[in-house]
């Protein structure tokens, strides 16, 4: 099969704070309808990857390209608007506000003309339903229903759904499944296949090789700052993926910790 | 029926009524449930309420504002000054004092956005300010700290009218709710006053300007007390600095027994409007009984602590799942 030409790349990226670099000649691409799995340990520098593919940072040397043109992005805001958009671990919805207000916030339908627009609420409520429901949550029945009262798999595909409603190109995706158990994680992971079915580019930040592996197409080690491994689906087992993430040592016992754990 | 009792207002809607069937049977015959009795609750709870919607929206969206009480003073003096001092007409003295009431708002609001300090301990030092500033530039201007008002006969329609003892400041009550409570539940700028209180992070990722929400609603709370103070002043033909002060924390107080959850995000304009309105029944209720009137501190002291571990409760109703 013919890959597509990359949606999003990233040249020989460096970052540095204060003269500390976070980022070391980073170089990736991400296709349309393709999982990038961005693998590494606390620290590695997965954090300030997505703050500069989102926007948040602007990189101290390389350039990034959007639909092969180079672009800096001014903002956040930018990067969301040019379709880039950054879903956090902590979701970033609002426990205590409806599923369909969660849904709008900061884009909301409304009705009535002037200063007597209305925030039409029905409208929102049914989208919001609908759009979940697509991605296989059809416990959620009430748009006015708290976002609190949803299960965390539940709030990161009505986050996810929300970014690819708005219409996301490139779903950047912050450990969506570690803070989950295995049901919850298995919700998500199958939610970004479908994604990826219907031709979205994910970059999914995580540590789990596991969930990587069951999802991911092309996958990024990330280990102080630098890319030290890239490797395609089926390239690699996963015991020698855990190795490349723990740095490509203390092996034997590491490998049986990791093990236990997972 | 369980989405009827996971509203926010549905504690102060239940304390409400019992406060109120309360003070009914103790004061039997006494007239707390006549015409009269009413008009005399509901004019207590007026001036109040309309301070407290934009203060418990304020709230809402995680910020406090105990400068109220000086802005209703300082309002009052303005238009007193104004008209018996500089001798202006009093319709401009009015916008101008609502000025001022904006002025201190956006104060307000700038330096709680920009220093991100807490709104408790800005708006505490900004109470002190105004009413120190009011009560000294009236005394270096006029010689006075409070002043008769020269008011005029619209002036006087629109602000003090009366028919018998209800006064017109409980249709601006009404009014305020309603325009507050529209905003709140049904535009989109009330869906960012709740996500700005909910989670201010994610609000602001998801593109709400959380920043010029806070300061339109310090903006608002200045105004309506401003506005207070006109009505107070034209009322009783005076301004006085000192006008208000009882409202720094009753403001709160009554939010709070109305539902609004201390640290933001949940809450609701009935709610603020009941709580209120039980504010008035139990001051005027105590007195319609006959008891010593110091009862109504402890009385709503007890009532604000109930209200407090209730609406924790409430929080947690709502967001445990549905099956």
């Amino acid at each position: 099969m013919e890959r597509r030409q990359p949606i999003l790349e990233l040249q020989h990226i460096s970052k540095s704070f204060a003269g500390t670099r976070a980022l070391d000649d980073v170089s990736l691409e991400v296709r349309p309808g393709e999982i990038l799995c961005l693998l590494g340990d606390n620290g590695a520098g997965k954090s300030t990857l997505i703050k500069v593919m989102s926007g948040y940072h602007e990189p101290s040397s390389g350039s990034i390209r959007l639909e092969g043109e180079e672009i800096a992005f001014a903002s956040p805001r930018e990067a969301r608007q040019r379709g880039i958009a950054t879903v956090h671990q902590d979701v970033g919805s609002i426990p205590l506000m409806s599923v369909g207000r969660n849904f709008f916030l900061g884009a909301e339908p409304t009705k009535g003309v002037g200063p007597f627009r209305w925030f039409d609420e029905a409208k929102a409520n049914e989208i919001a339903l609908e759009q979940i429901a697509r991605f296989g949550i059809t416990r959620i029945s009430d748009g006015n229903q708290l976002v609190g009262t949803m299960s965390g798999g539940e709030r990161q595909v009505l986050a996810i759904g929300r970014a690819m409603y708005f219409g996301a190109k490139v779903l950047i995706l912050d450990e969506p499944t570690s803070a989950l158990g295995v049901k919850e994680a298995s919700v998500v992971l199958r939610f970004m296949r479908q994604a990826r079915a219907e031709g979205v580019a994910i970059v999914f930040i995580t540590h789990n090789a596991r969930h990587a592996m069951a999802v991911g197409d092309a996958f990024a080690v990330l280990i102080h700052g630098k890319v030290a491994a890239r490797f395609s689906r089926g390239e690699k087992t996963r015991e020698e993926v855990l190795n490349l993430m723990a740095g490509g040592e203390q092996m034997s016992e590491l490998e049986e910790d990791l093990e236990n754990i997972h | 029926m369980t989405s009827l009792l996971r509203r926010p207002e549905l504690g102060a809607f239940a304390a409400f009524i019992l406060t109120y069937i309360f003070f009914a049977i103790v004061t039997q015959g006494a007239g707390f449930v006549s015409v009269n009795g009413t008009a005399g609750w509901l004019n207590l709870a007026a001036e109040l309420g309309i301070v407290a919607i934009p203060v418990g929206m304020l709230m809402i969206s995680g910020e406090f504002d105990l400068s109220i009480g000086s802005t209703v003073g300082a309002a009052s003096m303005v238009v007193a000054i104004a008209t018996s001092f500089y001798g202006m007409p009093i319709w401009p003295a009015i916008g101008l004092a609502l000025l001022i009431g904006a002025l201190i708002g956006l104060a307000n609001g700038m330096a709680v956005v920009r220093t991100n300090l807490p709104s408790f301990i800005v708006t505490l030092a900004t109470n002190f300010i105004v009413i120190g500033a009011t009560m000294g530039f009236s005394r270096l201007i006029a010689n006075v700290t409070s002043s008769s008002i020269v008011s005029s006969d619209t002036a006087h329609a629109v602000f003090a009218a009366r028919w018998g003892q209800a006064n017109i400041s409980i249709l601006w009550w009404l009014g305020a709710a309603i325009v507050g409570g529209w905003v709140l539940s049904k535009t989109t700028f009330g869906n960012w006053v709740y996500a700005t209180g909910g989670n201010m992070q994610a609000a602001r990722g998801a593109g709400v300007p959380v920043e010029r929400v806070k300061i339109i609603l310090f903006i608002a709370t200045g105004v309506a007390a401003a506005f207070v103070g006109v009505l107070q002043g034209v009322q009783w033909n005076s301004g006085n600095s000192t006008y208000g002060q009882g409202y720094v924390f009753q403001a709160p107080i009554v939010v709070v027994i109305g539902g609004v959850l201390l640290g933001g995000g949940y809450g609701s304009v009935a709610g603020i409007f009941l709580g209120t309105a039980l504010f008035g029944v139990i001051s005027t209720g105590i007195f319609y009984t006959g008891w010593n009137t110091d009862w109504i501190q402890l009385f709503l002291g007890a009532l604000l602590a109930l209200a407090v571990l209730a609406n924790n409760y409430v929080r947690r109703f709502a967001l445990t799942a549905r099956r």
